[in-house]
């Protein structure tokens, strides 16, 4: 979309006051809700995303299940209340594209060879958005799978980087999602650095593709130190609790 | 009392390297490096490294000793639900009891609680429990309740010491699987009290010294009882 907004200004400042490599503002809780296996809150800038995770539990109805592995069934939905206008309920197009590429990538850090026929179910409940929920989704689901003491071989982390007024930039805020020229959201196993999931809307360079797959990946370990924290702080305070 | 020695470990973890040390429950080995694969409590003993799991499902295993509710009776077997990632299968060779075809029903329907032993476990984890043992039978009466699986060594304490505690300040009949149930009975008093005692468990388990704990808490609550 072209349009003659200052998405970033002489001084090299965002919309939001933050410089063209400043993340937003993070919080993670793990272990919310009881009635889950494991679950996680996020607040990430203006993202608000909660996710439950249930399983390993046998696979229903028979024929999904895989004799030689478990499943993993992610479900991305946005809440009616979540965007400005009202946002239609139930699966759209969008939200069965995202759900889709999550769960191929959570698929890749489980060791689903564990658990055969049986599925994991991740459901993400993105409460308010601000872009980047499907980044700020799969980071919480990281957080809940852990949570949900299923095995991995990583805690998978998300995280975007763009490009708006021609410059490339991290973590793109609303206005800069829609603005801008570019938007490239990606997911890592931090412990290898293997790629999990990699979309782009917009258009970007070859040198400028490089630049900002090489930001967000930067993005996402700083992520994912806020992730290990958040679940550390957890577990180590049910022991500081009693050292009281 | 100290944390020392209890490390909180998470999936991807490095926990060593494998000449020095070996890989045991929980880990997993990728070039050289022994990794941490659920969160867990670290424990090494004898060079093999353990992750002691801190959530998560129940994970049968041959002898556990679990209790089970039946799903389902079927002509010649039942259909257990013991808490695991599947269904659990009792076949009716494997009851006390001489059962006529089609006569399930009679000795065990839908809802009951059993105390049943894993009798196997195969490559796609299918499940097969038996009843054929002493100290395995229907469990009539009493409560219900499900705690974290993983905090099972917990709640029987070293040579059973926990569980005897519980029972002795309490006054009631429990029976605890390792599938995360308990099954009690007694006087409504002493039934709360266990309640009170196991979430106190969970909610303390990576902490030490928590038997004289619940001793304590116990003696406590026992004396305005009596």
């Amino acid at each position: 979309m072209k349009s003659d907004i200052e998405l970033i200004n002489s001084e090299g400042r965002r919309t939001d006051g933050r410089s063209p490599h400043d993340l937003r503002k993070i919080k993670i809780e793990a272990g919310v809700l009881h009635r889950a296996d494991g679950s996680c809150s996020l607040e990430w800038g203006g993202n608000k995303v909660l996710v439950a995770v249930y399983g390993p539990r046998e696979a229903v109805p028979r024929h999904v299940q895989n004799p030689l592995k478990a499943i993993v069934q992610a479900r991305y939905n946005m809440a009616a209340f979540s965007v400005e206008d009202r946002k239609r309920p139930g699966p759209d197009r969008r939200s069965v594209e995202i759900s889709k590429v999550i769960s191929e990538a959570l698929e890749k850090v489980i060791l689903t060879e564990q658990f055969p026929r049986a599925s994991i179910d991740v459901n993400i409940e993105v409460l308010d958005a601000e872009a980047g929920t499907r980044c700020a989704g799969l980071t919480a689901a990281g957080v809940a799978l852990v949570d949900a003491g299923i095995p991995m071989r990583d805690i998978p982390v998300a995280c975007a980087a763009g490009k708006i007024n021609g410059k490339v930039v991290l973590d793109l805020g609303k206005e800069e999602d829609n603005f801008g020229d570019a938007d490239l959201p990606i997911a890592i196993s931090p412990r290898t650095g293997e790629v999990l999931l990699l979309q782009m809307d917009g258009h970007l360079t070859l040198d400028e593709f490089n630049e900002a797959f090489d930001l967000a990946v930067k993005g996402c370990h700083t992520v994912s130190e806020i992730q290990k924290k958040a679940i550390m702080q957890k577990y180590q305070s049910a022991a500081a609790e009693v050292q009281e | 009392m100290s944390n020392e020695g209890r490390h909180v470990v998470i999936p991807g973890q490095i926990l060593g390297e494998t000449p020095a040390l070996r890989p045991g429950r929980g880990t997993f080995v990728e070039n050289k490096k022994i990794l941490a694969e659920r969160l867990g409590v670290l424990n090494i003993q004898e060079n093999f490294v353990h992750i002691i799991p801190l959530k998560g499902r129940y994970e049968p295993v041959v002898g556990d000793f679990v209790i089970g509710v039946v799903e389902e009776a079927s002509t010649s077997n039942w259909m257990v639900d013991i808490n695991a990632p599947y269904p659990a299968l009792l076949h009716v060779h494997e009851v006390p009891w001489e059962i006529e075809f089609a006569d399930t029903e009679k000795y065990l329907n839908t809802g009951d609680t059993i105390l049943a032993k894993v009798l196997s476990v195969d490559e796609s984890k299918k499940l097969q429990i038996t009843l054929n043992d002493r100290n395995l039978f229907k469990l009539k009466g009493g409560h219900l309740i499900e705690f974290e699986p993983s905090v099972y060594r917990r709640i029987i304490g070293k040579k059973y010491s926990m569980i005897e505690i519980i029972q002795k300040y309490t006054r009631c009949r429990i029976k605890v699987g390792k599938n995360g149930r308990i099954w009690i009975d007694g006087d409504a008093d002493g039934i709360e009290k266990v309640l009170s005692a196991i979430s106190m468990i969970e909610r303390e388990a990576i902490t030490f010294g928590l038997t004289d704990r619940i001793e304590e808490f116990l003696k406590k609550d026992a004396k305005d009882v009596r």
